[in-house]
């Protein structure tokens, strides 16, 4: 059930998917802004365009299947089940709360539309994984995205799961790679590179993609070739800027995971409605 | 007499027949047994490689697309390598996978102590959402792998490497998760063990019986949930309760049991198990007794263990 937006209405939805994240994670007073701010266009191009997927619905067994892999991104996740119709967008004010469904990271077990529990990284992909083959041996139409993290490819278990789709043929399975090349300790590069990724990704039998990942045609255009794919799965490196759209959060590591104060929550507005 | 894993990956075959599900395994399917499975469900069985870790959370995620999925390899694996798969990967998201984990204990045997997994009950039981089976012969085994199946949720499967005793008969009794089997009625002493000590307990309490003690044995297969009704009225009826396992006295059946009576009914118990040692190389039967898994210690415990109720009383 492709919604068939305009790139505007795409990107107008990247820009509310935004806004999402940082009135929750303010209400919240903890949480994850960069990550999730850097996976805005993604979200939107997958949950308004490419996925098949009906809110009406959230169990029907022939959507499309979504893994956020990157856990801590769940602001941004959250902010596009609810502006996809999963969830009142209200709910998005409870988010981190004791009694809301709206965990700190998702729980498939308590919100609409989450199709994997996930939080510990390196294990999302692997579950994304298992969909795919899932659906290749019972001869399922649907395909499987997943969202991965670039520090999380530091994880032993993302090669795993690499390996594993390559060697199963899980041409359905398509993995967004958030390359903003920061993470906790500062850039992916001087904590533990993981750099060729491209080549390592291609040795490990899968077609590689490089998109810019604040673009939405782009992005589109590359889903597409995805799925042309029919023989290897395809990783697609999203180059991003980690808290694209708020100034003082652009390409800064403290903004991973820190609180946002009255005071920067008026700045980031400002910003972000510019 | 099979053994625990041999029943185990026959029990798949044979399930395979009624139930639709997937078995994964990480490179031991010969060892695991479930090769039985795999020669006749070619197109349900996925070898995953050595990568315990993706095997994990590769079976959750094709469990959420609506079937039941059994992942296996050694307990040490299982349950080690693989802990926070299973705990973040499949427990905490409630997944419907099977996890048969064999050659556990120390009886497994030659291949010493990097293998010998001795605190998985302990791991797995601490999970919450999971579900720890420890059957004790092949008969018992089909019925738990099938109760297993059939029950929605994660299950921790427990199984051992070398021939175990028979304790029933084909078709001869029925097994529930959260039920313990009384094996043999006693007043004196109860034994409660798993896995492989369920024959040993069986065997020392015909020896306690020519000195006049009456034991009743108990085959606690469901570790968790644990019969909490049985224990409880044996512990009434015996005033006393023995152990026994292949495995670390802490956090296994031994602890689950004291847990429970120190909370209901605090009588004298006394553990049989693994002394919070890592095996090693040996026969068998060399590390029985290097670890004080025999029968005799056995005997041993149930006097030890009357003893204490006298002076209690």
């Amino acid at each position: 059930m492709e919604t068939g937006y305009s790139i505007d209405k795409l990107k107008a939805i990247a820009h509310d998917i935004r806004v999402d994240i940082i009135e929750s994670l303010h209400c919240a007073g903890s949480g994850h802004p960069g990550g999730s701010l850097s996976i805005a266009e993604i979200l939107s191009v997958l949950f308004f365009r490419e996925m098949n997927i009906d809110p009406e619905k959230p169990n029907w067994e022939e959507r499309d299947r979504f893994v956020l892999s990157k856990g801590h991104a769940a602001p941004a996740y959250y902010a596009a089940l609810a502006e996809r119709g999963y969830f009142d967008v209200n709910l998005l004010k409870t988010l981190r709360q004791i009694n809301s469904p709206l965990q700190g990271h998702p729980d498939r077990r308590k919100v609409t539309g989450v199709d994997m529990s996930t939080g510990s990284l390196g294990q999302g992909i692997s579950a994304a994984a298992g969909m795919a083959c899932f659906a290749k041996k019972e001869n399922k139409k649907f395909r499987v995205y997943c969202v991965v993290g670039d520090g999380e490819m530091q994880e032993g278990e993302v090669w795993e799961a690499l390996m594993a789709s390559a060697h199963y043929g899980l041409s359905n399975f398509t993995v967004l790679l958030d390359n903003n090349n920061l993470q906790i300790d500062g850039s992916v590069e001087k904590v533990m590179s993981i750099y060729p990724i491209k080549e390592k990704v291609e040795a490990f039998g899968w077609e590689v993609l490089e998109v810019d990942g604040h673009n939405v045609d782009a992005i589109i255009e590359a889903l597409a070739k995805a799925k042309e794919n029919d023989i290897t799965p395809t990783f697609i490196i999203c180059k991003t800027i980690k808290g694209r759209g708020v100034s003082y959060m652009e390409n800064q590591a403290g903004w991973h995971g820190a609180a946002i104060s009255d005071e920067n929550y008026e700045i980031a507005m400002k910003d972000l409605n510019k | 007499m099979l053994s625990t894993r041999e029943a185990y990956g026959l029990a798949l075959a044979n399930l395979g027949n009624q139930y639709d599900f997937y078995v994964l395994d990480a490179d031991l399917s010969k060892a695991t047994q479930t090769v039985q499975f795999a020669k006749k469900f070619p197109e349900r069985f996925l070898d995953m490689g050595i990568a315990e870790a993706n095997m994990m959370d590769f079976a959750a995620g094709m469990s959420t697309c609506g079937v039941p999925v059994v992942a296996s390899t050694f307990a040490a694996f299982a349950a080690g390598r693989a802990y926070d798969q299973v705990r973040n990967g499949i427990a905490y998201p409630d997944c419907n996978v099977k996890i048969g984990a064999t050659h556990g204990g120390v009886m497994i045997g030659a291949d010493g102590g990097s293998h010998q997994c001795v605190e998985d009950i302990a791991l797995m039981r601490a999970i919450p959402n999971m579900t720890v089976l420890c059957p004790c012969d092949e008969f018992e085994t089909y019925a738990c792998v099938k109760a297993a199946i059939e029950y929605q949720g994660p299950v921790y499967l427990r199984f051992g490497r070398m021939p175990s005793p028979n304790i029933y008969t084909e078709g001869g009794f029925t097994f529930q998760i959260g039920k313990g089997t009384v094996i043999s009625e006693g007043e004196d002493v109860t034994l409660i063990g798993i896995g492989d000590m369920v024959s040993r307990c069986f065997e020392a309490a015909m020896l306690l019986a020519k000195i006049g003690i009456s034991a009743a044995v108990i085959d606690m297969a469901s570790v968790k949930p644990i019969d909490e009704k049985l224990i409880i009225s044996f512990a009434k009826r015996t005033g006393c309760i023995v152990t026994a396992e292949d495995h670390n006295i802490i956090g296994g059946l031994g602890g689950a049991v004291s847990e429970l009576l120190v909370r209901n009914y605090p009588i004298p118990v006394e553990n049989i198990g693994i002394q919070d040692k890592f095996g090693k190389s040996g026969s068998p039967e060399e590390l029985a007794e290097y670890f004080g898994l025999t029968v005799e210690k056995i005997v041993e415990a149930s006097k030890k263990v009357i003893g204490r109720k006298k002076v209690i009383q």
